[in-house]
């Protein structure tokens, strides 16, 4: 119904004063009303908490051993039950957030940067630059992410900073392409001619003309990959990559006792893997209802 | 239907309100709209832009906007009242007794079906079999000159012109045979030529089906017409409505006074004054007026007038009904003028031929790689610009207007061998090798200030910027500098800190132009400077650009497809045609006999209030490609004075055939002043 929509916007008429501010206002009201914005926020926000102050609300030590507790199920000294050498898996699922909270996010960011970066100067030069920085990022986006990222980990080291650095370059080519498809069509607005026509540097061009201009879908971008970069993390420790034993990690708790699920062994997999799950929906309920504020 | 339709009036709007819902208020957008559109009458709506013409339009069909509504009053198509049927009753209505045209033909129709299928929907619907469907859409083709239907029917709407997209939903629109057709800016994106094409062709078809017509447009010329009746609108109120004629020339309403003042008509140039504007703006909508609509704007308002809503005067001067909202309606010709009619200087240029030009060309051509050929976009331009002159460029799209000025500016590299000289010295041809006195000496102002100003940055910060780079300004001497510039733009400082959006168009276009200005240049690009804008605020930007020329001595490259507009700024004017130069001279000389036939061509698309008295000359056939231009003369396969073979085979030269008057063409001067004479005699005498 575009034609919908032009009526309006005909009907409309001259710019209202404060168009821009109640736009961006708008935008905000509505991600504030939209209850999957607020859900997915208050459950990130949960997990927020516990990563910063997890070992003050954690009811026990997390890393404490108690081989004689060891596998009791969910109680009322145990919510969640005791692992294989008897900790607490409350209190390590509590303390677990801190891990996968730091590095995801990190990654992210990181990832976002660079791919924002790729994706502005692919846009803004086209050409030869586009075609072999595209044609790269298209073979990269070919291949599986956790196998690459395996075979990087192996390669480099188990630390964080390489689960870090490897899921940044896993999803820096993605949202180097989403970037590049905005900053095509911004490149076309006369503001960039009026710009060269100042003789600008093309840096400024690119950080300080088009960018902020592109914020939209790399916010988007961000939040989406946020969600991916969650989960591969928690792969990555379950598969024995990235975040080492004795740490509470949720990927690596589930990872240490699935053996034991056959033996009706549940609460020390269910309650880390429900963990991870939430955490993953929560962020993708919020950028979900971002990418829909977006796209009014 | 048949047989209610004929007496029925095609369209009855009475008394009718409609609100739209914005942050969950109810604003007013119609207040009260009254018109009666007979069998086979033609009915003009006018109006700027946010008059509420569209929701006028859709209202009509009872299709408005999910968040608008129908307050109260009635709407009756052909004899049936829309408000009261049941939906099923409006979409059969819709179905087969009313149909639309929008603005943007390439929108309307689905880029993924085939032309002939999308116009057999319309023929299925009604319950038509495929061969039987197939065969009537081609008949409908036809009839819109098209003139390979059956090709055209296997091709996607993406290949084909806006031209001849705009005649397959025209066919579309006429296929059921409708009682009333809706025309909403039907040809407001289309070339001068073909516009001309489109409107005869609407014309034509409304005398063979007897469709009645609701034509929307900001264009009073092409209301002028192909209207009967004409209503203008004004905050979603008809302040003046009657027969065409009457009401354009013997308007009863200030508005519609003002409204004719801006436009630069029946050759009207920049030396016999400035235009006239309307001051202020359109109130925003939804907002409370009690009085006169028009009140706020109005140089004839008086107390009266903001408390009292005027009643519709008949102001008929014969039989024929003529009525206004005024409540002064038989002073509305004496409304004072909002600006003095100075007269602006034409350039020196004219009389001062050996002073140096301040930018001159010499054989600056482009050729683009595109799918594998090459393709001559710009070729063999060579003309040179005095200080403070304005060159006006036209032509159709296309043409490479664009092309050709962002060669000038160093944006786009010209081919080797082109030569542009800056006050005699030659410069690189790209931007970033040349020094900072040649930046600043070339500047441009775009069409369209929403895509031109950056709108994340405020006023302040995008004008200041141009300051810094440009002058290497800052502190105090900037903000003097951006104080005066503001200035002398009218730009209002205390807005200075707004984002675009938060602006007017014309405010915009203010502030592109003072950007413009930043540098002092020597020359300014304007591409259709003032297209996206409405009449008012197109006069008033036009008038500013004339000020800032003669204080400054800033030569113009004015490039527009209105021609009224070019000829009111031009001291001379260049017409291209396929990236050629066809004609170049003072704009007297090219708007008199003898003309390059092109330029004949185009001039006479004019409608006769802005051209004056012309032979029609109506130009067929599309525009060639770039890729694959006509061998001989490029413009032999429209040419209404065609020679013969030497045309095809010889491309002419461009001669200068008398002083200061060049052009592209095999005829000489004399044969052209011969047939062209000949050709207004005829006309005259028929």
């Amino acid at each position: 119904m575009t034609t919908t929509t032009d009526a309006l916007a005909t009907a409309a008429g001259p710019a209202e004063p404060h168009d821009e501010h109640h736009a961006q206002r708008e935008q905000l009201r509505l991600l504030l009303r939209s209850p999957i914005f607020i859900v997915g926020t208050l459950v990130v926000l949960f997990w927020i908490v516990c990563a910063i102050f997890g070992s003050v609300i954690a009811p026990k030590d997390a890393y404490a051993v108690d081989p004689l507790n060891s596998l009791r199920s969910p109680t009322g000294s145990h919510w969640f039950g005791t692992d294989d050498i008897g900790r607490d898996v409350l209190s390590r699922v509590i303390v677990g957030a801190r891990g996968i909270l730091i590095v995801a996010p990190l990654a992210t960011i990181l990832g976002t940067v660079v791919g924002t970066a790729l994706g502005l100067v692919t846009g803004y030069f086209r050409g030869l630059v586009d075609n072999v920085v595209s044609r790269f990022i298209d073979a990269f986006l070919a291949l599986p992410t956790v196998i690459i990222a395996l075979l990087a980990i192996v390669a480099l080291s188990t630390s964080k900073s390489a689960v870090i650095l490897v899921i940044a370059v896993v999803f820096a080519p993605v949202i180097a392409r989403t970037v590049r498809a905005a900053v095509l069509q911004e490149r076309e607005m006369e503001y960039v001619s009026a710009a060269q026509l100042r003789n600008e540097r093309t840096s400024y061009i690119l950080f300080a003309e088009i960018l902020p201009n592109v914020m939209g879908p790399v916010l988007v971008e961000f939040t989406v990959r946020l969600g991916y970069a969650i989960f591969t993390v928690a792969t990555l420790s379950f598969l024995g990559f990235g975040i080492q034993p004795p740490a509470p990690d949720w990927g690596l708790q589930v990872f240490e006792h699935y053996g034991l699920l056959s033996g009706g062994y549940w609460w020390p997999v269910l309650f880390p893997a429900l963990a991870v799950a939430s955490l993953v929906i929560g962020v993708n309920m919020m950028a979900d209802a971002i990418a829909k504020a977006f796209e009014r | 239907m048949s047989a209610q339709t004929t007496t029925a009036n095609a369209l009855e709007l009475d008394d009718l309100h409609v609100d739209y819902k914005v942050r969950g208020n109810w604003k007013q957008v119609l207040r009260g709209v009254s018109l009666t559109i007979g069998p086979g009458e033609s009915f003009g709506l006018v109006g700027e832009s946010g008059c509420g013409k569209s929701t006028a339009a859709f209202a009509a069909l009872h299709y408005l906007p999910r968040n608008g509504r129908v307050r109260s009053g009635s709407i009756r198509v052909a004899g049936a009242d829309l408000l009261t049927m049941t939906d099923a009753d409006v979409r059969r209505m819709r179905r087969t007794d009313v149909s639309m045209v929008y603005q943007n033909p390439t929108a309307a129709l689905n880029p993924t079906i085939h032309i002939g299928d999308q116009v057999a929907e319309v023929f299925t619907i009604l319950g038509d079999g495929a061969a039987e469907a197939r065969r009537r859409v081609r008949a409908m083709l036809e009839k819109v000159q098209i003139s390979d239907p059956d090709g055209v029917m296997d091709r996607y709407p993406h290949q084909l012109s806006g031209g001849m997209n705009q005649r397959v939903v025209i066919a579309m629109a006429l296929a059921k045979d409708p009682s009333l057709l809706i025309l909403d800016e039907p040809t407001t994106g289309l070339d001068a030529t073909v516009e001309a094409e489109v409107l005869d062709l609407v014309a034509a078809l409304r005398q063979e089906f007897n469709t009645s017509v609701l034509f929307i447009s900001h264009n009073l010329d092409v209301i002028l017409r192909m209207c009967d009746r004409v209503g203008v609108l004004y905050a979603g109120r008809i302040v003046e409505q009657g027969p065409v004629a009457e009401v354009f020339d013997n308007s009863r309403h200030p508005y519609t006074v003002g409204l004719l003042r801006c436009i630069p008509r029946a050759g009207a140039r920049k030396d016999q004054g400035k235009l006239d504007t309307i001051p202020g703006f359109l109130p925003p909508l939804g907002a409370e007026l009690p009085g006169c609509v028009f009140t706020d704007r109005c140089a004839l308002a008086e107390d009266i007038c903001r408390t009292e809503e005027p009643p519709l005067h008949d102001v008929a001067a014969s039989g024929d009904e003529h009525a206004s909202r005024c409540h002064f309606h038989e002073r509305a010709q004496e409304l004072p003028r909002d600006t003095a009619p100075v007269a602006i200087p034409l350039a020196k240029h004219q009389h001062d031929r050996e002073r140096l030009p301040v930018i001159r060309t010499r054989n600056v051509r482009k050729t683009f790689y595109q799918d594998g050929h090459d393709v001559r976009a710009v070729e063999d331009i060579t003309f040179s610009l005095a200080p403070g002159e304005t060159l006006g460029l036209v032509g159709e799209s296309g043409s490479g207007k664009t092309t050709l000025a962002r060669l000038l500016l160093g944006l786009t590299e010209p081919d080797a061998g082109s030569l542009v000289e800056l006050d005699g010295t030659p410069i690189a041809s790209s931007i970033t090798d040349r020094d900072r006195e040649q930046v600043r000496a070339l500047q441009i102002v775009f069409q369209n200030p929403d895509a031109a100003l950056n709108r994340r940055f405020s006023i302040r910060r995008i004008i200041s910027r141009a300051l810094n780079r440009l002058n290497h300004e800052h502190g105090a001497e900037l903000d003097t500098h951006l104080r005066d510039l503001a200035h002398s733009v009218r730009f209002d400082v205390r807005l200075i800190r707004a984002k675009p959006s938060q602006l007017s168009g014309g405010l915009k276009q203010r502030a592109a132009i003072a950007r413009a200005f930043a540098g002092d240049p020597r020359i300014v690009v304007c591409d259709e400077p003032t297209s996206a804008l409405d009449v008012s605020v197109q006069a008033a930007i036009l008038n500013l650009l004339a000020e800032l020329q003669v204080e400054k001595e800033t030569a113009y490259l004015f490039i527009s497809h209105d021609l009224g507009v070019v000829r009111y700024l031009s001291d001379r004017i260049a017409v291209l045609y396929l990236g050629r130069l066809m004609e170049l001279g003072d704009a007297s000389t090219v708007y008199g006999t003898p003309q390059h036939p092109y330029t004949e061509a185009l001039l006479s698309s004019l409608p006769r209030a802005v051209g004056g008295e012309r032979p029609r000359i109506r130009l067929t056939g599309e525009i060639p490609s770039h890729a694959n231009p006509p061998s001989g003369c490029v413009f032999h396969t429209r040419c209404p004075r065609y020679i013969g073979d030497i045309c095809k085979t010889e491309e002419p030269s461009f001669t200068e055939v008398e002083p200061g008057h060049f052009w592209r063409c095999h005829h000489s001067a004399d044969e052209l002043r011969n047939l062209q004479r000949s050709a207004s005699e005829e006309e005259r005498t028929a």
